[in-house]
């Protein structure tokens, strides 16, 4: 008796994401064309920075000085930066440190604030108290403030503006599943796994987790957007990556100096940052529209 | 309304000291020796001890802190490593253009953005609908620092060129006029502009399908009375909440804004600090930003107060 109850309750939340639910959520999802839109969007971003080595024209890195800030033109579909490297080709490899930007950056804030939001909603009390305190702090800084305080402890270079970033997001992700966990743990089913004797470990990770999924899918969609502006930005203020990494934001701070006779340097690194995290906003508000339809046209 | 005040003082007290401790241990966790790392690699064994007492490094942690608090509340800030003035006027000299173009920015991302975000809401899936959100979209997806640089281009070259003008339409660095506020307002407001627009749009459908709006509308109240005095009134909070919050963005934002246009604010100064590697300037610019976001948010409870009594007395 004690096992079928308890198979019951294994299985209770996992059929709010059943086959069902996810069908009805994909139909919702194909019905919005915006949505489409950020998943094509993204879905082109994705192709590119896994196939950049293979479809750009030339070595991103080779220097070609006889035809440096070289217009668009047939040979250099987006002309040429000041050291004569093809600009379409070093946007391609972009990518590739853009979407690494992105995954990192929600890693560490997935990896760090679902597990805190998590125990911090489930056991509330002063262990909440002293989370959401620390939470309180973090977000009294402005985020890209935060993301180049942190640069200037870690000191200025790629890796330590993706880890910038990636700890702007820890908070975020700790109210949300906060604010889910406080209103999930009060569920029968919960209760019911208590009542079967399951602890506090097991109830939180089998039973309170996966309801927590959507929020946390649409919060992620939001926050690589997020990530590779803030990322961007540090590039741009020279806190990113250094100047010869095809990084987007560095790629338009180089350009910036050359803005009135060679305005393609920071018009296309410009473009392609925007279009990215136009297709992940999309993506996200496509995502929440449709995992939870009280929120629709909102 | 005084017992809600003082509550909501009460409650900023622990974030504040919070802030001030994070900002104050931040700059001791730089890998090394903090006093080598504060008056670089090449400073005399001099300078680098003058560093350590300055900062008190020898002596325990929370003495230390102690003291921080007590030089802040006096509005000493340190002394700065390059130039070795005080930091305060400076930043206080700063802050002030700051403020200001993140207020000008503020205002006009309000009046944009809730009034893309009332178009929106009153012809719901319409033609102007789309369009607004559209524009909300681009706000929120365009980086600043591009959206400036493009803007410069656009207004002080090739608009005059076309013109056949001399002088740009509005000058791309410096400050001290309203034209020059104008390009760096805009391009700080940008972002803010989308979020506030879809805030204000969103708060509004909520309100719409609430009892008292059909009520009103069974009264044979215009719709112009109900959007505005009706609906508007009522989906303020949460668009004030975003404003509030908007206000904190816009003061990290220009930090970008402000490389863009050479603005001489407070975030300029921050980021030239860092290069320098003259930390009490990073830490005191930091720490300003930082107190004043947290200030901004405690006005913005208060006008929760005022604008929805039910708050006040919850």
């Amino acid at each position: 008796m004690a096992n079928d109850v308890r198979s019951f309750i294994d299985h209770a939340p996992a059929a709010a994401l059943g086959r069902g639910t996810v069908r009805a959520v994909l139909t919702r999802f194909a019905r919005r064309p915006a949505a489409l839109l950020g998943l094509l969007i993204v879905a082109l971003f994705l192709a590119i920075a896994l196939l950049a080595p293979y479809i750009s024209p030339y070595d991103a890195n080779e220097a070609d000085f006889f035809s440096a800030r070289q217009g668009p033109s047939d040979a250099h579909l987006l002309g040429t930066d000041e050291l004569g490297r093809d600009v379409l080709s070093r946007l391609l490899h972009g990518s590739r440190i853009s979407l690494r930007i992105g995954l990192i950056a929600v890693a560490i804030g997935v990896g760090a604030g679902v597990p805190l939001g998590l125990v911090a909603g489930y056991y509330g009390r002063g262990v909440d108290n002293v989370i959401m305190r620390l939470v309180d702090i973090m977000l009294s800084f402005p985020s890209i403030l935060l993301a180049i305080g942190l640069v200037a402890i870690l000191g200025p270079g790629l890796n330590n503006a993706i880890i910038a970033v990636g700890v702007v997001a820890i908070p975020v992700y700790i109210r949300l599943v906060r604010a889910s966990v406080l209103g999930i743990k009060e569920m029968e089913f919960v209760a019911a796994a208590r009542a079967a004797g399951a602890s506090d470990a097991r109830i939180m990770l089998v039973h309170v987790l996966p309801q927590c999924i959507s929020p946390i899918l649409v919060q992620s969609s939001l926050q690589i957007a997020s990530a590779i502006l803030s990322a961007a930005g540090l590039g741009f203020l020279g806190l990113g990556a250094p100047a010869d990494v095809p990084e987007w934001g560095t790629m338009l701070a180089n350009g910036r100096q050359y803005v009135f006779s060679a305005p393609h340097l920071t018009m296309f690194p410009g473009l392609a940052i925007m279009l990215v995290v136009m297709g992940f906003n999309l993506l996200g508000d496509g995502l929440r529209d449709a995992l939870d339809p009280r929120m629709r046209g909102r | 309304m005084l017992p809600y005040i003082a509550r909501r003082l009460l409650y900023a007290i622990p974030t504040l000291i919070g802030v001030t401790f994070v900002v104050f241990i931040s700059v001791r966790l730089i890998p090394g020796d903090p006093a080598v790392a504060i008056a670089g690699e090449r400073a005399t064994p001099q300078l680098i001890e003058q560093v350590r007492q300055e900062l008190g490094l020898d002596e325990p942690l929370l003495t230390q802190y102690g003291r921080f608090l007590v030089r802040l509340v006096q509005g000493d800030l340190g002394t700065s490593l390059r130039t070795r003035l005080p930091v305060a006027p400076e930043v206080w000299r700063r802050l002030g253009q700051t403020l200001l173009l993140a207020s000008a920015s503020l205002l006009l991302a309000s009046a944009v953005g809730m009034f893309l975000g009332i178009v929106s809401a009153t012809r719901p899936y319409s033609l102007w609908d789309n369009a607004g959100m559209v524009v909300a979209l681009l706000g929120v997806s365009t980086p600043v620092f591009w959206l400036g640089l493009m803007l410069i281009l656009f207004f002080s070259v090739e608009l005059p060129k076309t013109l056949g003008l001399s002088q740009p339409i509005f000058p791309p660095t410096g400050s001290g006029t309203w034209r020059h506020l104008v390009m760096p307002a805009v391009t700080l407001a940008a972002y803010s502009t989308g979020i506030i627009a879809r805030m204000t749009r969103s708060a509004m459908l909520d309100v719409v399908g609430h009892d008292y709006i059909r009520t009103a509308r069974a009264k044979g109240l215009s719709e112009r009375v109900i959007t505005y005095r009706h609906a508007l009134r009522n989906a303020l909070v949460p668009v004030i909440t975003v404003q509030g919050l908007q206000f904190g963005t816009l003061l990290g934002g220009a930090v970008l804004t402000e490389s863009v246009f050479a603005w001489p604010g407070l975030g300029r100064y921050l980021v030239d600090a860092i290069f320098l590697r003259d930390y009490p300037v990073v830490q005191a610019a930091i720490l300003v930003i930082a107190i004043g976001f947290i200030l901004i948010n405690l006005i913005v409870d208060l006008l929760y107060g005022l604008v929805d009594p039910r708050i006040r007395y919850g």
